[in-house]
């Protein structure tokens, strides 16, 4: 029986260093793996002995797409351990700062990471050859979500001005006023965006998805919310670890993880979407079903499409929150430590974030375990690609190979961001 | 549409891993001894963020370190609107950005770059954690930051001339 395998050893236009093998014997598909062989980077080791409040600017280091997810699922992890809650216009600035990363990173990947798959390119700059006004759209419409980070955060990249309990300093009015017309731009450039990316050829692909994201009964999810999915989980970020659970791999230096039951599950854009879209602003939800992707998308390819969705909604946030700002009395609210164990979840743009810590009463950390998306949808990827071969075996290996490669793209995974490593238990005992 | 008045200077690095920090430490202290009014950048995001930094601009020096194998403390210099850079001295931010050399190709191909775009690489010697300069990468820098002071004060005669 002939048999062959296809080999993607570096992946492209992901973040980090992993490849793919897909092993098929005759007219079936035996294997499908993720590669992932960035090294362990041992942060929840790091954490241990540190004080609570270093816990944003550590983990903002994980990763240079998503700091402010990381910043955010600490500090409310951290706050939920001290038994205080950030509100008003501290949790407003919040929401502010996640849609400027949202922003910033869905643009990084829908145009420069994804449209290339799409529309033929090997990448943005032999896009830019023959699209120069969309990649000058994305630049502009990247760099927006660059100054919102920076004017809330401090600084584009790793922002210094989040904390736990709120921030260091908060903008002044005329500088928050400054991005309203810029906000407005997004938006329109946002509903471009779902234009362009709504023509691309899709192939004709569904799955069975258990989608898991945050669900919160007013807000289309960022940063607050149960945990729900549309196969009956509905718990608090506290109970995570009794219906969730990661497992190593041989080929990943990042763990799997999966719901306790049933297996794979699927984070991030889709999973938002198909659990929150009564949750978007009306203007969403009619660019949406004009794009044609109806209230529910199972088409993994499709997601460039939520992404464009998301972005406009971030666009739309981001400018109401703008346009109802009040300067908040102190930059943040006292946070005083005592022992406790705090658990959070937030929407990275990839998807579910997980942080748990344990502090003592002086405020050192003596446990945190952290799980970031792309960890999460490992298992599901690999099933995607598993199954997409197996309903494609008529492509030429070169176009199997180039699909397969998209297969993992639509996951936007960070592959940096997933490499941390459950032995770390040995560290510093 | 560029502005003849205007120069910029980017420092690109990462100041937290000793000899990589070089095109900052060369962007500050150019900052410091300079009393013409140029932009000094410390620092940028990403090689996207590189391409905002220079428009609307004219005169553009572009500091950063370099990892060739070559003697720590080599000074490289290219005039990149008509030299090609070789793409090995200028690595990515990351697998999820574009390099220097990327980023000066993506602005020639949308029609964005400055009417001079001058990039100065120094050879590194030590990537470890850390905030010193390696002392052959420290004369270096000193010695680069003398060269583009020098450039600077022709770029801006060049102006007055309206050249």
């Amino acid at each position: 029986m002939k048999s062959k395998t296809i080999k993607v050893d570096y992946l492209a236009r992901v973040e980090g260093e992993g490849g793919l093998s897909v092993k098929i014997k005759g007219d079936k598909v035996i294997e499908a793996k993720l590669n992932i062989f960035e090294p362990p980077r041992f942060f929840e080791g790091f954490l241990r002995g540190r004080k609570f409040t270093e816990a944003p600017d550590i983990t903002a280091r994980i990763c240079g797409i998503c700091p402010v997810a990381y910043q955010m699922s600490s500090s409310h992890a951290m706050e939920t351990a001290c038994g205080v809650s950030v509100e008003g216009q501290l949790r407003q600035l919040r929401r502010l700062l996640y849609c400027g990363e949202w922003i910033e990173s869905h643009v990084l990947h829908i145009y420069m990471l994804h449209a290339p798959d799409f529309l033929g390119y090997q990448d943005a700059i032999q896009l830019a050859k023959d699209y120069p006004d969309v990649v000058n759209r994305a630049l502009k419409l990247k760099k927006l979500g660059n100054d919102i980070v920076a004017l809330v955060g401090g600084r584009e990249i790793h922002p210094i001005n989040p904390r736990v309990g709120g921030f260091y300093k908060v903008p002044k009015k005329e500088e928050m006023n400054a991005l309203g017309e810029r906000l407005k731009w997004g938006i329109d450039a946002s509903l471009e965006t779902i234009q362009l990316v709504t023509t691309f050829p899709f192939p004709d692909f569904e799955q069975d998805y258990e989608y898991v994201s945050l669900c919160h009964p007013d807000e289309y999810p960022l940063n607050r919310g149960r945990i729900i999915s549309n196969k009956g989980i509905d718990i608090s970020a506290a109970e995570f670890l009794n219906y969730f659970e990661e497992e190593h791999v041989k080929h990943s230096t990042s763990l799997h993880a999966k719901v306790k039951e049933r297996g794979r599950y699927h984070v991030g854009p889709m999973a938002r979407y198909n659990l929150n879209f009564d949750k978007l602003p009306e203007i969403a939800r009619e660019a949406a079903i004009k794009a044609g992707i109806g209230e529910k998308c199972h088409n993994p390819f499709k997601s460039i499409i939520v992404r464009a969705v998301e972005t406009l909604f971030a666009c739309h946030e981001a400018l109401q929150i703008i346009e109802n700002y009040e300067i908040p009395d102190k930059p943040s609210i006292d946070v005083k430590p005592h022992q406790s164990t705090g658990h959070w979840c937030t929407e990275a743009p990839r998807g579910l974030l997980y942080h748990h810590y344990s502090i003592d009463d002086n405020g050192i950390i003596t446990d945190a375990r952290i799980i970031p998306p792309t960890s999460q949808n490992q298992k599901v990827i690999e099933d995607d690609l598993f199954h997409f071969v197996g309903k494609n075996m008529n492509l030429s290996d070169e176009e199997l190979t180039w699909k397969c490669e998209q297969v993992v793209r639509n996951y936007d995974p960070c592959i940096s961001c997933s490499c941390h490593f459950l032995k770390l238990n040995i560290e510093r005992e | 549409m560029n502005n003849i008045s205007k120069t910029v200077v980017v420092g690109i690095g990462n100041e937290f891993r000793k000899d990589d920090g070089v095109g900052l430490y060369v962007s500050r202290l150019i900052q410091e001894r300079t009393d013409r009014e140029i932009e000094v950048v410390d620092g940028v995001p990403d090689g996207y963020a590189l391409i905002e930094t220079w428009d609307d601009s004219s005169f553009v020096f572009v500091i950063d370190c370099v990892a060739s194998e070559n003697k720590s403390g080599t000074i490289f210099r290219f005039d990149a609107l008509i030299e090609k850079i070789p793409s090995n001295l200028f690595d990515g931010f990351s697998t999820h950005s574009i390099s220097v050399v990327d980023a000066i190709e993506l602005a020639g191909t949308l029609g964005r770059l400055p009417k001079s775009l001058t990039v100065f690489g120094i050879e590194g010697k030590d990537y470890s954690p850390g905030t010193q300069l390696s002392p052959e990468v420290k004369m270096a820098a000193d010695q680069l930051v003398d060269q583009i002071l020098e450039e600077l004060k022709l770029s801006i005669e060049k102006i007055k001339k309206g050249s």
